[in-house]
């Protein structure tokens, strides 16, 4: 029997609260931690596959045309040589999250530079790669098309559009106002792991070992390319190398993989080469976006408006949802917001760390930076004086806020008060300034499903197809296991990562822990009915603490109590009213200091804090580590991080990861994270929201408003790479 | 990668013959094998000079210092010899790559590394210094990393080492070795050739001619340093570096070496700056001028317009803080 939970009302009740193990919110390592750095953990091209051939895919030279193999026999013919396959089914680009279906299929036409149209298959690895890189491609009746987002074609995103008041009276009456373009660049997700699959089929029936964030709907994603039903298809996923959103929906490499292993009649695997996986997975599109700002006397907004075009390829609906947080992270009666889709034949735009709130947030906070200065208040107080009393749109309450807090907390554990003015502060060479930004992302709950076995020997499993993307979900859903049945964190197995498991909602959008955690602890009540039941009492008047049961003063473990039989639970979560009833999301507050150089324009974070709110926590040392992933993320966004395209064709130049500039260690300094305690009753019956991207959202604006702080100069143009400093100095 | 022969050498002079049969030498592989793999190099031969004896740091007669060219760019930087009468040259390699690459790079190996120009390890584009004849893609592309001095029409890709830019401002010379048994002495100015009409043709080297040494002449006088400025804090070629070597007695400047990285095909030198410089008081008008008559001939193409400015600000940078430690 399924246990069917909707949320449709506010979980008052705090049950996790009233729970004795005491492991959810602990600081517990990750358990698979160990299998990672040491190697051991399986990486889906690791696995040694009997009579395995190899596949290597190869790009399209241009942005149009049809793709012309004009050697493929002779390549056919080179040794080792198994294929040279260029199937109708092979996809154009990824799936986007959650697309549930195949994205545009076909590698008879190239739609952008990079774009996979074949894959050569081959004995050997080495030699698959060399017969790829000998395949001549040439675009037959091709010509250059638009790759420059400022001059493409623009479709109006009309259902994204809001006019509320009137903005342009409340900008022309405004005592003070801000109205300025910030530009952000591409992104690529480039996740350690490049994406990589090894296809085997056993008659009609596949099993691919991919490096997926959600299994359930890439199962169907790729039973769709494939034209086959899904109940063919299995995937298994345990470990993933990192996602960063590149990993929502299917890719080439798993459509290449499987179509070549059918037809070759062995396993074969396809992983991605890494310049591959800045060309053809998914990119976050550049951003223009206008941000207004009008205000009284006293720094309170009286209209706020935020206009953006980013872009996508033709054929693709996704588009950066900019404009999420602005919608309710600050007051004002005027508001104006839209969005325009450019559409270029870059590779595709879709789902890379935090998409909206990463950039959106983070124009929003220049522009707020800019307007505290023109008024002349501390950055810390205009904020304050403009955190709204209801959702300044719907009007509707916010689930649970504790922003007014993040800032103040934040602002003193920096130690904020000593911030120097403009231009003021000077070590040697060294300009120093501090700067700050508010952070908000909303939060989401999705259908999750989870089995949960209590075993006759008082060990309990957690069965999902959800995964790990790195973020600790195996650690997390056994601590609420183990809470919930009073076990030790070692006594639960958490099993993941293959779709022959209860759907989950998997990893992505900041849902996951919360929404397969909700699945495990709705099993768990399940079960602790269950004992009440063997106990003859009420589930709320049982108390499980290390593998025994009390009860009405009386303590047996649960071995005993079992007496040789399981129970299992398969739980099956759904949003309900209290997504749309009130406002959710997460909130919190970055400060940085950095020291930029006087002659080069070179500027170093030295030190960042950041204090969020993130409701019930459900492990503070994954989270803290969420957090530290996501404002080094801001730091990349703020000062090197940016795809490179060709300005003629559109291509990657820096597709690689000597070029294209993540952060590395040196430059990113001693980061701070303070976690606040919260409860949200409406977000799940745990009173949590996620905290995956909430370190990013709106973090790189700490660090260029502290370079404004530092310099005077004001880089609205990311990342503040030193030639725009100093174009200012 | 293209399949190849493989041989490991028992000598100098083998190496030296089998080159000159057509075997490309691979020391490291930190550059040659990515080239490879891309197939943008595809020697149909490799001559393994790891085991050969060049592996020493010796004290030469004049004071100065003989570097093998298998000396690993990681124990170069470390020797303490080079730390103390050679700074600028430890710095250099300090800054460059990352530790686990420095273990592997050696001397020679950096000395004839590639450029890092994008369009060169990216075999769908045009490029003459790959395909000669066929085109430069950066000079309308993605140059942002690209040359400003001492380009032609036909490339603009700069010489990415850092430690080359100290051995010029050091006046280091290469030693090398022929099939033959023929040694000679090249100064590292004159091993690199500026594009011209032929990109390809990187160094004066002949075909099979091998690096066995660096030579470094006995210390000189000065404050030494070397700024290197980057888009990140590691890992990440220089945009500009500028290696200098500033004495000053009695308020004036007795010899300003300067050379600079990321700014052309090859590591920078130009004598007439440092004339300029030398005999005068130091000053800001002083140095603005050095930096004027440096970028009299600075083009740029676009992305890498600042670096100009930048080179100028860097130079100045530099300039005040050495002629201020010196006279400290
Ligand atoms: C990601 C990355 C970042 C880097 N960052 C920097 C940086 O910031 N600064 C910097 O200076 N460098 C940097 N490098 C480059 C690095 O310094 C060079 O790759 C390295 O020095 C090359 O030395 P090697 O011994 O590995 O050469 P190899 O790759 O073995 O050889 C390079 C070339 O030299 C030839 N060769 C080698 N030895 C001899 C010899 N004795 N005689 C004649 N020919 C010879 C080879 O045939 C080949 O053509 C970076 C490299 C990478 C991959
Ligand atoms: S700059 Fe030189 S190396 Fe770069 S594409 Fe042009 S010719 Fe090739």
């Amino acid at each position: 029997m399924t246990e069917h939970f909707k949320m449709d009302a506010p979980a008052t009740d705090r049950r996790l609260d009233d729970m004795a193990q005491g492991l959810v919110g602990a600081p517990l390592d990750r358990p698979e931690g160990p299998l990672k750095v040491s190697g051991t953990a399986t990486y889906a091209d690791e696995w040694q596959v009997d009579g395995l051939a190899h596949g290597v895919l190869v790009r399209a030279p241009g942005n149009s045309g049809r793709v012309v193999l004009a050697n493929r026999n002779a390549v056919a013919r080179m040794d080792g040589v198994l294929a040279v396959i260029d199937d109708d089914r092979l996809l154009r680009n990824p799936a986007q999250g959650t697309a549930n279906e195949a994205p545009i299929q076909g590698p008879h036409h190239a739609a952008y530079m990079g774009q996979l149209i074949a894959v050569v298959v081959a004995e050997s690895f080495e030699q698959a790669r060399h017969a790829a890189q000998s395949l001549e491609v040439t675009l037959e009746g091709g010509t250059l098309m638009p790759v420059d987002p400022t001059t493409a074609a623009v479709e109006p995103q009309e259902s994204k559009n809001l006019d509320q008041g009137d903005l342009d009276a409340a900008m022309e009456t405004a005592a003070h106002s801000v109205d300025a373009i910030y530009t952000t660049p591409s992104h690529s997700s480039t996740p350690m792991e490049p994406h990589a699959s090894i296809a085997t089929w056993e008659g009609d029936d596949l099993t691919l070992r991919g490096s997926y964030q959600m299994l359930k709907y890439n199962r169907n994603e790729l039973a769709d390319a494939l034209g086959i039903h899904p109940d063919r298809v299995r995937i298994l996923s345990p470990y993933v190398g990192g996602g960063f959103g590149s990993k929502l929906g299917l890719a080439p490499e798993a459509v290449a993989a499987s179509i070549a292993a059918k037809q070759v009649g062995r396993p074969v695997s396809v992983a991605l080469q890494r310049p591959q996986v800045f060309e053809a997975t998914m990119r976050r599109s550049e951003t223009s976006q206008r941000v207004r700002l009008a205000a009284d006397a006293e720094g309170r907004l009286t209209g706020l408006g935020h206009d953006a075009l980013v872009s996508n390829l033709p054929g693709e609906t996704f588009a950066e949802p900019i404009l999420q947080a602005s919608h309710f992270l600050y007051a004002g009666a005027n508001r104006r917001m839209s969005m325009d889709l450019a559409r270029v034949h870059r590779l595709c735009a879709g789902s890379v760390r935090a998409p909206g709130e990463a950039v959106g947030v983070t124009a929003l906070e220049n522009a707020m930076d800019e307007l505290a200065h023109e008024i002349g208040i501390d950055p810390v107080e205009l904020r304050r004086r403009n955190i709204p009393e209801k959702d300044p749109e719907s009007g509707k309450d916010y689930s649970s806020r504790r922003f007014r807090e993040a800032l103040d907390s934040g602002a003193e554990a920096f130690g904020w008060a000593d911030r120097p003015g403009v231009k003021e502060r000077r070590e040697g060479e060294w300009l120093i300034g501090y700067g700050m930004a508010s952070a908000a992302r909303v939060n989401v709950l999705m259908e999750s499903q989870a089995r949960v076995t209590l075993l006759p020997d008082g060990r309990a499993r957690v069965e999902t197809d959800m995964t790990d993307i790195g973020t600790g979900t195996y650690a997390i859903l056994g601590q609420i296991a183990g809470e919930m049945l009073g076990l030790p964190r070692d006594a639960v197995d958490v099993v993941l990562g293959d779709t022959a498991l209860p759907p989950a909602s998997g990893s992505g959008g900041s849902w996951g822990a919360s929404s397969s955690g909700t699945s495990v602890y709705v099993a768990c009540q399940a079960i602790r009915r269950q004992l009440a039941e063997r106990l003859g009492g009420e589930e709320a008047d049982l108390t499980l603490k290390d593998g025994s049961a009390t009860f009405d003063n009386q303590t047996r473990p649960l071995a005993e109590i079992l007496d040789g039989d399981e129970i299992v639970k398969l739980a099956h979560l759904q949003p309900g009213d209290t997504s749309d009833a009130v406002r959710q999301a997460t909130f919190g507050a970055y400060f940085a200091e950095v020291a930029v150089h006087a002659a080069s324009g070179e500027t170093r974070v030295r030190r960042m804090h950041g204090s969020f709110a993130a409701g019930r926590i459900l492990n503070a040392k994954t989270a803290r580590s969420q957090c530290l992933g996501g404002m080094t993320f801001g730091i990349g966004m703020a000062l090197t991080e940016e795809l490179a395209f060709d300005p003629r064709d559109g291509h990657v130049a820096n597709h690689n990861l000597a070029e294209y500039h993540i952060a590395v260690n040196a430059d990113v300094p001693q980061l701070t994270v303070e976690l606040l305690e919260e409860r949200d009753d409406w977000a799940n019956p745990m009173q949590a929201k996620g905290i995956g991207e909430l370190g990013i959202c709106g973090a790189a604006a700490a660090i260029t408003n502290a370079i404004f702080n530092a310099t005077g100069v004001r880089v609205r143009d990311y990342p503040a790479t030193l030639d725009k400093v100093i174009a200012g100095m | 990668m293209r399949p190849f022969d493989y041989a490991r050498a028992a000598t100098s002079e083998d190496a030296a013959r089998q080159a000159a049969e057509g075997a490309t030498f691979i020391a490291g592989g930190t550059n040659l094998l990515d080239l490879m793999k891309l197939e943008v190099m595809a020697p149909s031969a490799l001559v393994d000079i790891n085991r050969l004896d060049l592996n020493q740091i010796e004290e030469a007669d004049d004071g100065g210092l003989r570097i093998g060219a298998l000396v690993t760019n990681s124990d170069l930087a470390n020797d303490t010899r080079v730390r103390k009468h050679w700074p600028v040259l430890s710095r250099a390699l300090l800054a460059g790559a990352s530790g686990q690459l420095r273990n592997k790079a050696t001397t020679g190996g950096n000395l004839l590394q590639r450029t890092r120009c994008l369009y060169f390890y990216d075999r769908a584009t045009a490029c003459n210094k790959r395909d000669p004849g066929s085109g430069c893609a950066a000079r309308d592309g993605f140059n942002r990393i690209l040359a400003v001095l001492g380009t032609s029409e036909h490339c603009i890709a700069t010489h990415p080492s850092d430690m080359a830019v100290a051995m010029r401002a050091l006046g280091a010379e290469v030693e090398t070795l022929k099939q033959d048994g023929s040694t000679r002495r090249i100064p590292l100015g004159d091993l690199y050739l500026l594009p011209g009409d032929r990109p390809d043709r990187e160094t004066v080297l002949e075909q099979g001619e091998l690096i066995a040494a660096v030579t470094l002449p006995a210390p000189v006088e000065g404050r030494q340093i070397y700024r290197k400025v980057r888009d990140r804090a590691s890992y990440a070629f220089a945009l500009v570096s500028v290696a200098g070597i500033v004495a000053v007695s009695e308020g004036r400047i007795t010899r300003a070496n300067l050379a600079f990285g990321g700014l052309a095909p090859k590591p920078w030198r130009n004598a007439e700056v440092e004339d300029l410089l030398t005999g005068e008081a130091s000053s800001d008008a002083l140095f603005g001028k050095a930096a004027d008559l440096l970028l009299a001939e600075a083009q740029g193409f676009g992305a890498n317009d600042f670096k100009i400015p930048l080179a100028r600000r860097t130079l100045v940078s530099v300039l005040r803080e050495l002629s201020q430690e010196a006279s400290a």
